[in-house]
């Protein structure tokens, strides 16, 4: 699929995509506390969704353990924060510029960790194909999150609390999701990124077309790390709590859902799925609160987890190709 | 070397649940070469089943037998609540196996396995939030249907009642598998069906009743696995699942996943080296042994210790 | 001529079944060369075994003079080894075009680095790739079809578009895994004036696994039979046609 006839370049379309982030976030302050929390959270998950679905979506590997890859950028950017940042901010001058200057460091630091962490993952487990992949994938995230509960300087199972180091929070989120999305989609495009799609479709073709899968399917899981790292610490700066229990297996699965639920190797779906399912659970909530329902009925509307696994299967069994894309592109793997 | 004794005695009881689990992780990935996520959810359910039916049956042999003297030795009014409560457990998660089966996994046959793992994942995720619901979050407490206290003469050792409870349910129903396994028709039936699917359903073997049934055994046993864990610790919760389900599933794939013997060694080993590594090195690591063995396993020995190797044709 | 592929004393052995016993087997330059055997012979798994999926468990084989044995597959379709599969296996979820410029991948310049900047360099390179890819579809008219999902194909045109991946590696040996099974007469006559030029054209060395004699005698230069994983025979078609151990293998014992 060749891109044609657009004169408005990629790299224009993210120039774009910035000056907006930027020219709305000037009035941030102005919304109301609970959609910003909303708006922002939708960030975070695309950021999330769109890099994981060029794992699973793309490459077709299926990874079940990103909810650690966003713990570890977490830690690492409320770790800087915590012990370096006062230190650091005070030696370069003070003032809001050593604060973004620390914030973007931490950041990056957040993700080349997680990204760290995802090759250390990556090339042992890449070498399983399916069901035990996701296994292994799902041992990892959970050997991450164990490993932060007994790790006391930072909270443990406690938690960790910082203050942020950036009091702006729409900009960097969907100037990180812009470049999340960028990223994934001109790689997926290039004939380079085609190798992803070889993967998915049929490995033993793929290598005898001269593709390393290995080394796609390695650096797919790199990318969708370092992202979910980075949403990890904006997920950080904006919460200014976090805990090991946020980045357990249900998290894994949340994300995955926004990815099956968009299409897997669909991002425009995908995107569109993480709008959704942040704000499902703000729709359920209001609707448990009706009271013209009876108790039971307001107490499942409570329970997102039972309303998710009921829409998962139901997807599974009449939907696999997700929400947004056409049966026809429904791929073999799926 | 009491101490070791000790710790092999628990590992073995803690081992026992897992091997129970294990059998059914391993039957149906032997027959369908599907890792059903939903297990470990099975045996939570058997142990809610038992809480919910016990207090009737229990009840009800009052009124039969008239109260136990005491609370302290066997008795057989005590002993018939307690097989009832079990066997009640058995088959209604047995029927429970065979409904999901039918209702969500059936339709996916045909479909590539990452379908269905996702649907087991929903499946799993919604048995924990039904029950959940109906029970709440809070631990219950899960009646005491049997005696327990330590045996006496063991010196520094120490055996539970519960604890050989545990293993005799368990030995008998290990043997009773073996035997349907091995010497009756439709055991046969599965083992031909982890062998060789076209070939089985060619000879006459209707495939669909012989998945039934695998699931049922399958999930009875996990339900006795579950109604056991809750009679050593009384506290239930609908969470109590996932890691025991993992842990087996891990003890599965130590053993040779679609190895029946295998399962159940690879259960007991997995039990006696959490044991052993919360005894002698930090109760810290209790969850992470199991993950740190199927990491090893699936990099080093994916076959586990008794497994096939199935060579994707080109 | 030079010798482009030597398969030197080569046994595979799966636990107790070796499903090829030391085979002796030689390719040239441009030479067009067919395997043909009974079914179960071992003639996949000797095409697997010179891709690298299969590692011969005695044995060892040589592609211009230096040994692939052990080399992953890529690398070995990196030396100039292309093959098509006796199951079609292409690229499901793509287009016919991109099925082929999937396989330029392995002679690419640019990374990940030059696919997100989009520089000048990126966007020469994907235009010669673009080129290549039309000029392939092009010669194999298949280019009117480029958009078109690969699986939606006509088969002979999904066998055809095999082909022309492969080639996509610019490969010096191609491997045909059967590639005339499921065609009728006229398509196969089509087949084989394809592969005849596709050699011409491109200067290859192919190997051809075939079943219908037809095919393999009509194109082939020299034929090698397998029977149980063992060359009972090579030659010329003629002396192959005759050879009594040949007709043994695919008829039966005749004294039985």
């Amino acid at each position: 699929m060749t891109k044609t006839g657009s004169r408005i370049g990629p790299k224009t379309w993210l120039l774009i995509a910035a000056l907006i982030s930027f020219g709305i976030s000037l009035f941030e302050k102005r919304i109301d506390p609970y959609f910003h929390d909303i708006i922002i959270s939708i960030g975070i998950n695309i950021i999330l969704g769109v890099g994981l679905n060029l794992v699973n979506g793309y490459t077709g590997q299926f990874s079940l353990g990103h909810a650690g890859f966003m713990a570890v950028g977490a830690y690492v950017f409320a770790a800087i924060t915590a012990f370096i940042g006062p230190g650091a901010i005070a030696a370069l001058g003070g003032g809001t510029l050593a604060g973004l200057s620390l914030y973007v460091v931490a950041l990056l630091a957040g993700g080349l960790g997680a990204g760290l962490v995802g090759l250390m993952v990556g090339v042992p487990s890449l070498r399983l194909k399916g069901d035990y992949l996701a296994i292994v994938t799902l041992g990892f995230g959970e050997i991450i999150r164990v490993v932060i509960q007994n790790a006391d300087a930072i909270g443990g199972p406690r938690g960790f609390s910082v203050t942020h180091l950036l009091g702006a929070y729409f900009f960097p989120t969907f100037l990180c999701a812009a470049l999340c999305v960028y990223v994934v989609v001109l790689l997926v495009h290039s004939t380079y990124g085609r190798g992803f799609l070889t993967v998915a479709d049929d490995e033993v073709a793929a290598e005898a077309m001269g593709i390393n899968t290995t080394k796609y399917k390695v650096i797919a899981f790199v990318i969708a790390a370092f992202f979910a790292g980075i949403a990890g610490g904006l997920y950080t700066n904006f919460k200014e709590y976090i805990h090991p229990e946020g980045f357990n297996f249900l998290r894994s699965v949340d994300i995955v859902v926004i990815v099956i639920l968009g299409g897997m190797g669909n991002t425009p779906g995908v995107i569109a799925a993480a709008v959704l399912l942040t704000i499902l659970p703000e729709g359920l909530r209001y609707v448990a609160g009706w009271d013209f329902l009876s108790p039971q009925m307001q107490q499942i509307a409570g329970n997102r987890m039972l309303l998710y696994s009921i829409l998962l299967i139901i997807l599974m069994l009449t939907r696999p190709q997700g929400l947004f894309t056409r049966r026809s592109r429904l791929r073999k793997s799926l | 070397m009491d101490n070791l004794l000790q710790q092999l005695i628990n590992g073995l009881s803690l081992g026992s649940i897992y091997a129970l689990i294990a059998l059914g992780y391993t039957m149906v990935y032997g027959v369908l070469r599907f890792i059903n996520f939903a297990h470990g959810e099975v045996y939570m359910v058997g142990a809610y089943i038992g809480f919910s039916i016990a207090p009737r049956i229990q009840e009800s042999i009052y009124r039969i037998f008239g109260e136990p003297a005491d609370l302290y030795t066997f008795h057989w009014s005590t002993t018939l609540g307690a097989l009832l409560v079990l066997v009640g457990a058995m088959i209604f998660c047995a029927a429970l196996g065979v409904l999901i089966e039918w209702l969500v996994y059936r339709p996916l046959r045909s479909r590539p396995r990452l379908t269905v793992l996702i649907t087991a994942i929903g499946v799993s995720i919604l048995l924990q939030n039904i029950v959940l619901t109906h029970y709440g979050a809070t631990p219950q407490y899960f009646p005491e249907i049997l005696p327990d206290h330590a045996i006496e003469g063991m010196g520094n050792v120490i055996i539970t009642m519960n604890q050989i409870v545990i293993f005799a349910v368990t030995l008998l129903l290990l043997l009773t598998l073996h035997f349907v396994v091995m010497k009756t028709r439709i055991g046969t039936a599965m083992r031909a069906l982890s062998f060789n699917p076209t070939a089985a359903s060619l000879m006459g073997i209707n495939i669909s009743v012989v998945i039934s049934f695998t699931f049922a055994i399958g999930s009875a046993l996990a339900a006795a696995a579950g109604i056991l864990q809750a009679i050593y610790n009384p506290s239930i919760d609908p969470l109590m699942g996932i890691l025991p389900g993992i842990k087996a599933f891990v003890a599965a794939v130590l053993g040779g996943i679609g190895n029946i013997p295998g399962a159940a060694i690879g259960g007991f080993v997995i039990g006696i080296l959490e044991t052993m590594v919360v005894g002698y090195i930090s109760p810290m690591y209790r969850d992470a042994i199991a993950f740190a063995v199927l990491i090893l396993i699936l990099l080093f020995k994916p076959t586990g210790l008794f497994g096939r190797t199935e060579r994707e044709k080109v | 001529m030079k010798k482009l592929l030597e398969i030197d004393q080569c046994t595979v052995q799966f636990g107790g079944l070796k499903a090829v016993s030391d085979l002796d087997f030689s390719i040239h330059e441009n030479e067009l060369i067919g395997l043909i055997g009974p079914n179960g012979a071992g003639k996949t798994t000797v095409f697997n075994l010179i891709t690298g999926v299969y590692r011969p468990t005695t044995g060892d084989i040589r592609f211009e003079g230096a040994s692939v044995v052990g080399r992953p597959p890529y690398r070995i379709t990196a030396r100039g080894i292309a093959r098509t599969f006796q199951n079609i296996r292409l690229f499901s979820s793509m287009t016919v075009f991109d099925n082929v410029r999937a396989a330029c991948n392995m002679h690419l310049h640019h990374g990940i680095s030059h696919a997100l900047w989009r520089g000048a360099a990126f966007e020469r390179e994907e235009k010669e790739v673009n080129r290549t890819v039309s000029e392939l579809l092009e010669i194999f008219h298949l280019q009117h079809l480029r958009e078109a999902p690969s699986t939606g194909l006509p088969y002979g045109d999904q066998r055809r578009l095999e082909i022309v991946r492969a080639l996509a590696t610019r490969p010096k040996l191609l491997l045909l895994d059967e590639p005339a099974a499921g065609m009728n007469p006229t398509e196969k006559d089509e087949l084989m004036r394809l592969i005849r030029f596709t050699q011409e054209k491109f200067g290859l060395a192919v190997l051809l696994v075939e079943h219908d004699m037809k095919v393999v005698m009509g194109i082939c230069q020299r034929i090698a039979v397998l029977d149980y994983g063992i060359k009972i025979a090579e030659g010329t078609p003629q002396e192959v046609r005759s050879n009594p151990k040949v007709i043994e293998a695919y008829l039966g014992d005749t004294d039985a």
